[in-house]
């Protein structure tokens, strides 16, 4: 039995950032990179589900992206992931979310797992759309914005709740093998031990090329992508009108706009 | 390929509201002589003509489908036929849960131009460009689709303003082919966990976030909320982590604050699931230690400073 989960190497800005020379994206200097919040979560899914198995199950995880990203892959390989690939060419740059699911679609068919796993979104692009098109072009079921899940590796159904908006669920049985897309709050994601993150540093991380998932140059970056970036810049921002001083200062100022309200509302 | 095709989301009988703004993000795309048809996907969708007879609407596509629910296979597979059939320039979705679980695969499947979280649509030179947020909001990304004969869409919830309803648009019923789902619907379910508390007609509320640190500090904001006389509630993290009830959770898969005037967001980053539920509020306060969080972009009024600080002087002069 096998569960593979997707995961991503995510960027957030450093504070001073600035755009790169062609205008298209933030330059790489500025980047300060992380394993994607949604991951955490969805690996724990599938570490919850091995660990709770009468059977031996593996917990693969797979990433599209350059060498940077083996330190995300360690960190899942500490928490109890089995296997990590990833997965790189020269070529991806430039992919949309679409062309990312090509890849991990062709990664699902040759490793042939039970159940995929990805988060609903990443923080940095927040696409939400890369599971669920991975698995259109792999053609199983998918059901996305998972918030709880009951699934026996192996079974041929699973039982899962949809996130709703507003406050509410709704419970939905799928046939497997499903993608789903895991939400944030359906487990507590645990902390890897020092003893977990030395052996995974001696652990092998499995680096694919296009060619080891049966995909050439032209099936990802932009030549695989149905849209394409034209310009990245920083918005003009509405500023909130800063209260100044100190603490005290501050609070008194809070208390007077508090006093105000209540005040009108009286 | 010409028209732009809104595709209407409706639970549980009712017409979700984000389907009006789509037709508000269609009126202003529009250009002249091109039609916009909106389309709606029910068991019984003759329903919904009467919501969705607004300005700017040509035809209304009523689309009866064999699921009372969201199906993703059942919508994928009427949704992917309809636009065969009308051959639109561009589709419409809700950037919503529903759409996370088809557009992609919608899109994938027939290689249609892809963006979602748009908020701005425009034609630039007759090319069509959809602008979204970047790396957590913090810069925006223009994006067009080059080569591409039908794009679709995912447009983000509160961008555009719904039109006027009172028009007549022509209704024309689409006979979907049969499609089989590979999942069964089964009930929903309300999260409302041990709290009688009602965020949606709290008017005047305190909210907390991930800044709070630890579940220990969670007492003093209950306090501090209890003697200026706010309602506590709380970000994503916080309810996640199970410091207080779900039901206390402002944000997209939370509670909208509907009645709430004044909104003090103490420790709250401002992610965009967050803001959907809080930033039509007329006066938000901010307290956060990092002045480039995304909440003093929606927030009338910003503290920089120490959320504990700040909390323990407030404190003291109530």
């Amino acid at each position: 039995m096998k569960i593979l989960v997707a995961v991503k190497q995510v960027a957030a800005l450093d504070e001073d950032f600035q755009i790169r020379g062609d205008g298209r994206d933030v330059d790489a200097d500025f980047l300060i990179r992380d394993l994607n919040e949604w991951d955490d979560f969805s690996l724990e899914e599938a570490v919850k589900i091995k660990e709770a198995a009468a059977e031996p199950v593996q917990v693969v995880v797979v990433c599209v992206g350059s060498e940077e990203a083996d330190e995300s892959l360690r960190k899942c390989l500490a928490k109890g992931a089995d296997r990590a690939i990833r997965v790189w060419d020269a070529a991806v740059e430039g992919s949309d979310s679409i062309a990312i699911a090509r890849i991990l679609a062709a990664v699902a068919k040759r490793e042939a797992p039970q159940m995929l796993f990805a988060g609903v979104q990443s923080s940095d692009q927040s696409f939400a759309s890369t599971g669920i098109a991975a698995a259109a072009l792999l053609g199983w079921p998918h059901a996305a914005v998972v918030s709880s899940l009951t699934y026996a590796p192996g079974a041929k159904s699973a039982v899962l709740r949809r996130e709703l908006e507003g406050g509410l669920l709704q419970e939905v049985e799928i046939q497997c093998p499903a993608v789903l897309t895991i939400q944030l709050g359906i487990n507590t994601p645990r902390y890897a031990s020092l003893r977990s993150i030395k052996q995974a540093a001696a652990k092998p991380i499995e680096v694919w090329s296009l060619a080891d998932v049966a995909l050439g140059a032209g099936d990802v970056g932009e030549a695989g992508s149905l849209s394409r970036v034209r310009r990245m810049y920083i918005p003009q921002k509405g500023r909130a009108q800063l209260i100044d001083g100190d603490a005290a200062q501050q609070a008194a100022r809070l208390a007077e706009i508090i006093r105000e309200f209540k005040g009108a509302a009286a | 390929m010409s028209g732009i095709l809104v595709i209407a989301e409706q639970r549980r009988g009712e017409l979700r509201p984000v389907s009006l703004e789509l037709l508000g993000a269609a009126a202003g795309l529009r250009r002249a002589g091109e039609e916009v048809a909106v389309a709606i996907l029910s068991e019984a969708p003759d329903r919904f003509v009467a919501p969705l007879s607004v300005a700017g609407v040509d035809e209304i596509v009523t689309v009866k489908i064999g699921a009372a629910e969201f199906d993703p296979d059942i919508f994928e597979s009427a949704v992917g036929a309809l636009i065969a059939e009308r051959r639109p320039q561009v589709v419409l979705v809700a950037h919503s849960v529903d759409s996370f679980g088809y557009a992609a695969a919608l899109a994938a499947r027939h290689a249609f131009g892809f963006a979602t979280d748009v908020f701005r649509v425009e034609r630039i030179d007759g090319e069509l460009v959809a602008t979204r947020g970047g790396y957590g909001q913090k810069v925006n990304v223009e994006v067009d689709f080059p080569g591409r004969d039908t794009v679709l869409l995912a447009i983000r919830g509160g961008s555009f303003k719904p039109p006027e309803q009172g028009a007549s648009p022509r209704v024309t019923a689409f006979g979907a082919p049969p499609a089989q789902s590979r999942q069964t619907a089964r009930e929903f379910i309300e999260l409302s966990a041990g709290d009688d508390v009602d965020m949606t007609a709290a008017e005047f509320i305190l909210t907390v976030g991930r800044g709070i640190g630890e579940e220990a500090k969670v007492a003093q904001f209950r306090e501090l909320a209890e003697a200026i006389g706010a309602t506590l509630g709380c970000s994503r993290p916080i309810a996640d982590a199970g410091w207080l009830p779900k039901s206390r959770q402002v944000g997209q898969s939370g509670k909208t604050a509907s009645a709430c005037k004044l909104y003090i967001a103490m420790g709250v980053s401002g992610a965009i699931q967050h803001l959907a539920g809080m930033k039509h509020v007329g006066t938000v306060v901010a307290v956060n230690s990092d002045a480039e969080a995304s909440i003093f972009g929606v927030a009338k009024y910003g503290i920089v400073g120490d959320v504990f600080e700040i909390a323990d002087e407030l404190r003291r002069l109530f």
